[in-house]
């Protein structure tokens, strides 16, 4: 009983801090100017976002299932196109597909938007990314029929290589008219199309449209994480014979796995398309998956909040802090003979290593955010 | 004969991509026979070399030069192994896979910041780069050379690794990791000397495949390693004549795939172009896919069980 009040206690205080997190993000949105030397930050806070979504989403299976799958690109870029293709306001069509003739013909905003009024927008784009969450979820059950029988380094490779299929089915000149071959979807719902009149004042929801997104579907895995599927997930990583043995179905939990990790991808892809405003499948390759993961291990494997805190920090210094590394001046040396473009990759990747090769854990273990504010335990209790 | 007239160029350079891979799909192989690790940095290894073979020829003549790129490759391939996968030796496999993803990301930076991401244009190497024809097909002499060259350095190796001490230990390690050690030998030489060999017949490989390409760029040592380790699993994993036969293989297909609305249009069946070539790259993942689900272990790969 104190067991479940105590939970209920944590819960409710994890709520009031995403609350108040939220609230946070959409007066930064106001507070901070597009030209100010601060606008970074939303840009971090925007793509870091997603990109903690789709890190998360990849923990479910790397590290909470232990599936070691390097699909990741692959279900992202099957969700960018759905969502785009489905937001496509009709008159912007015509010019986006000017080779072909648009097969789909249908833009869930528009539709939907035009009987309901700004709420039908709304509940048009939040379809559009359903729809594509479910596409990348559909798409993961038919390879995950015959690919999840592999095992470790067999079941990377086979989606790795998934991945690159999609990419180039995407970009195959006869899917033209609905996938717009190997030229990008662009004039979709963008995220800063999102804005609240109230009165006189608008209030913009740039950066608070992907940052809802992104917690609401963390918030989902983290529920998935801790009920009962979640702790099949943690026993079939742990040793998949002995969990087959206490009678847990291994085909169709690491299906429910795998498929729920690629809709959150999927709405990854989505959320992706709707911060940068281009979809184009040359983007979404195999190297966007190795950052994923690279965000992952950063944070730690099996920790929801450390792969948050790793997508942050990952994006935070490579779009951010380390800029200047790439333009001349760094912390007040200026030196353009070394410091000039691609020299920020070159030292992150550095930094990436030494984690991967001294700080194995990365920043959280397996350990979530509410562990270290609680009372240590004992040394005599912490080992088991 | 008019059929045989369209197919041969991309037979031609199907076998001649095929010999590149399996110089590249051997490194694999190897690697993984022995540390079960899926070495993602092999392929970026083959494009360090084709980069180090461009910065090496702009200072000095070709045949000082492509020795030299040798030796760095292998050292290269030395120094990743004692870096980055040898402190992980008894870490869980998938930290050592990261570390070898985090080496392939690093390496590919580090060609960026340097080549500036431009294209650098390979240079010609007398002899090899010449113009031939063949059966009225013309092509550059690398094409011819390479399937007798794989050939005969897999002949080599596999006399290697079957007659010499060296080569009995490398069988030993790979069939126990454990016991081998028990029985004196020292692993850890016995595996630098397999990074060692890899990287090896990887400059070799690259010197021939960049020969036939106008250049090299960061991200061109992805795709051919990825090929080659996809052929290193098609012809199962650990053994070398199986990687070099579905080397081949996979060069094979995925050149005739690159040609094959010619061809189909040539025979009658197509009337309008499908475009399939986008799928070249593509098919090779396709097979992967079936190979694994039909038989995992390869053409010839040994059987394995799961013990508990």
């Amino acid at each position: 009983m104190i067991g479940t009040q105590q939970s209920r206690k944590n819960s409710l205080t994890s709520l009031i801090l995403v609350a108040v997190m939220l609230a946070a993000v959409v007066v930064l949105d106001q507070v901070i100017k597009p030209t100010d030397s601060m606008s970074m930050l939303l840009k971090v806070l925007q793509k870091g976002s997603i990109y903690a979504l789709a890190a998360v989403s990849m923990n479910l299976l790397n590290g909470f299932t232990g599936l070691f799958s390097l699909g990741h690109a692959g279900f992202m870029l099957i969700g960018a196109y759905t969502y785009a293709i489905f937001t496509i306001p009709s008159e912007a069509r015509d010019v986006v597909y000017q080779y072909y003739d648009a097969a789909i013909r249908i833009s869930f905003p528009e539709v939907l938007g035009n009987a309901l009024g700004p709420v039908g927008t709304l509940v048009g784009v939040v379809l559009a990314v359903i729809a594509a969450g479910l596409a990348a979820a559909v798409i993961a059950w038919l390879i995950g029929l015959p690919v999840l029988r592999l095992k470790s380094d067999y079941l990377a490779i086979a989606t790795l290589g998934f991945a690159e299929v999609v990419r180039a089915v995407f970009q195959w000149g006869k899917l033209g008219p609905v996938t717009n071959g190997s030229n990008p979807l662009k004039s979709f719902v963008r995220i800063n199309a999102f804005q609240l009149k109230l009165g006189g004042t608008t209030i913009s929801l740039t950066t608070f449209v992907p940052v809802l997104l992104a917690t609401v579907c963390i918030a989902f895995i983290v529920l998935l994480v801790n009920s009962t599927y979640g702790r099949s997930f943690k026993a079939i990583r742990d040793d998949e014979v002995a969990a087959e043995a206490m009678g847990i179905n291994l085909a169709r939990h690491k299906m429910l796995s795998f498929c729920v990790s690629s809709f959150f991808a999927g709405v990854a892809g989505a959320g992706m398309a709707m911060v940068l405003g281009i979809a184009q499948a040359s983007n979404f390759k195999s190297a966007m998956t190795y950052e994923i993961l690279l965000m992952v291990v950063l944070g730690g494997i099996g920790s929801i909040s450390g792969s948050c805190i790793g997508a942050m920090l990952f994006i935070a210094a490579s779009e951010w802090w380390l800029r200047g590394l790439d333009s001349g001046v760094f912390l007040g040396i200026n030196a353009p003979g070394i410091f000039r473009n691609g020299f920020r990759l070159v030292v992150f990747s550095v930094i990436i290593m030494i984690v991967v090769l001294f700080f194995r854990k990365g920043i959280m273990g397996d350990r979530e955010l509410p562990d270290l504010l609680k009372k240590r335990p004992g040394k005599g209790a912490a080992g088991k | 004969m008019d059929l045989m007239n369209t197919v041969l160029p991309y037979l031609l350079s199907g076998v001649s991509v095929g010999g590149q891979y399996a110089l590249i799909a051997i490194g694999y192989t190897m690697v993984y026979g022995i540390l079960r690790l899926i070495n993602f940095a092999h392929g970026d290894v083959f494009m360090v070399a084709g980069l180090m073979m461009v910065y090496l020829s702009a200072s000095m003549p070709l045949y000082l030069a492509a020795p030299l790129m040798v030796i760095f490759t292998v050292l290269l391939g030395f120094v990743i192994e004692r870096v980055a996968y040898k402190p992980l030796r008894t870490a869980p496999r998938m930290s050592v896979m990261i570390s070898a993803i985090g080496v392939s990301y690093l390496l590919q930076n580090l060609a960026l910041y340097i080549t500036g991401g431009l294209n650098k244009n390979y240079p010609a190497i007398p002899w090899i780069s010449d113009q031939i024809t063949v059966f009225g097909a013309p092509t550059k002499r690398v094409t011819l050379i390479t399937p007798f060259l794989t050939v005969a350095l897999v002949i080599v190796l596999v006399w290697l690794i079957n007659h010499t001490k060296v080569g009995m230990a490398m069988r030993a390690v790979s069939r126990d990791f454990e016991t081998a050690q028990l029985m004196g030998i020292r692993i850890n030489n016995v595996i630098s000397i397999t990074f060692v060999i890899g990287s090896f017949l990887a400059a070799v490989g690259s010197m021939l495949y960049f020969s036939n390409y106008p250049g090299v760029v960061p991200t061109s040592g992805g795709m051919p390693g990825l090929k080659a380790f996809v052929a290193a699993v098609f012809g199962g994993i650990g053994s070398i004549p199986g990687a070099v036969v579905g080397a081949f293989i996979i060069g094979i297909c995925e050149n005739i795939i690159k040609g094959l609305d010619i061809i189909l249009k040539s025979v009658g069946v197509l009337r309008e172009p499908l475009e399939l070539a986008t799928f070249s790259d593509a098919f090779t993942f396709v097979l992967l896919i079936v190979i694994l689900v039909f038989k995992p272990t390869g053409l010839f790969g040994e059987k394995t069980t799961d013990k508990v």
